[in-house]
């Protein structure tokens, strides 16, 4: 199974939001992120799997380790907090045009 | 489809601007702003009482998807047909303080006309509260989906 993720879901959950607080100063490995939780080290492995595959987090192999360093280009997608706001006000703006301009058009046939 | 509304919100300041141009005349657009039943229709909102005149008040009621009533009131402080509407704007039961909101509107052409929103908040924190809160619910309706389609596959 191969659900699509996207940067919304990843940011749902508040360890997820810790976990990339934490590597948004500095490169750090699995291991040093797990031991900042009193998680399990498995249920971490599955968040950090989660931020990877929707590129919040970029995976790096140095040896036997793997570091994890945080993805700037999509991090600012979710910085960008007002976009959902002016969405809002453009759906309602949209419905206002829509409606008045019915009530436009029902005035003319009178 | 292009987004036509705009926002100007600056870091660190405790105001905004909303500004959008509409294909209305300037009376029409005034109208949806002034008649209960159609600020009803595109506010998506039960309106208990809209007095829209100097000093009047208004209360508004959403029913969220989950049944919570959620209430919203303020006065007019001024009220002048096709110019201007400067009101307060408090959401019932929330720690997002009042905020005062003056609508200016402007005749483009005939047919065009603009709206421009002024809002300002009591603190910086408090408007990135209320920035942030569509943003919110975006994350718990993606969160609703994603749990549903995960039941769905039970």
């Amino acid at each position: 199974m191969n659900l699509r993720r996207d940067v919304f879901q990843a940011i749902a959950d508040p360890t997820r939001r810790a976990i990339l607080l934490l590597v948004a100063t500095q490169t750090m490995t699995a291991g040093a992120i797990a031991a900042n939780f009193n998680t399990a080290r498995p249920t971490v492995s599955k968040h950090l799997q989660i931020l990877t595959e929707c590129e919040l987090l970029k995976q790096e192999q140095d040896g036997r380790e793997i570091y994890y360093h945080i993805n700037a280009k999509n991090m600012k997608a979710i910085a960008d907090f007002i976009e959902p706001f002016r969405r809002m006000w453009d759906d309602r703006f949209n419905k206002l045009e829509e409606i008045m301009k019915k009530i436009d058009n029902n005035s003319h046939k009178l | 489809m292009e987004l036509k509304t705009k926002i100007n919100a600056e870091d660190g300041k405790h105001d905004l601007t909303i500004t959008r141009e509409f294909d209305l005349p300037l009376e029409l657009l005034f109208k949806a702003f002034a008649e209960p039943e159609l600020v009803e229709q595109w506010m998506g909102t039960k309106v208990l009482k809209l007095e829209s005149k100097k000093h009047g008040s208004y209360q508004f009621e959403t029913t969220d998807p989950k049944g919570k009533k959620h209430g919203f009131s303020g006065v007019f402080h001024d009220f002048i047909p096709n110019q201007q509407i400067t009101r307060t704007f408090e959401m019932a039961n929330t720690p997002f303080g009042v905020q005062l909101e003056i609508t200016k509107f402007e005749k483009l052409t005939g047919n065009t006309s603009k709206v421009n929103m002024h809002t300002i908040y009591e603190s910086v924190a408090q408007r990135d509260e209320v920035l942030k809160l569509p943003f919110a619910w975006g994350i718990n309706m993606a969160h609703n989906r994603i749990e549903e389609l995960l039941n769905s596959l039970k």
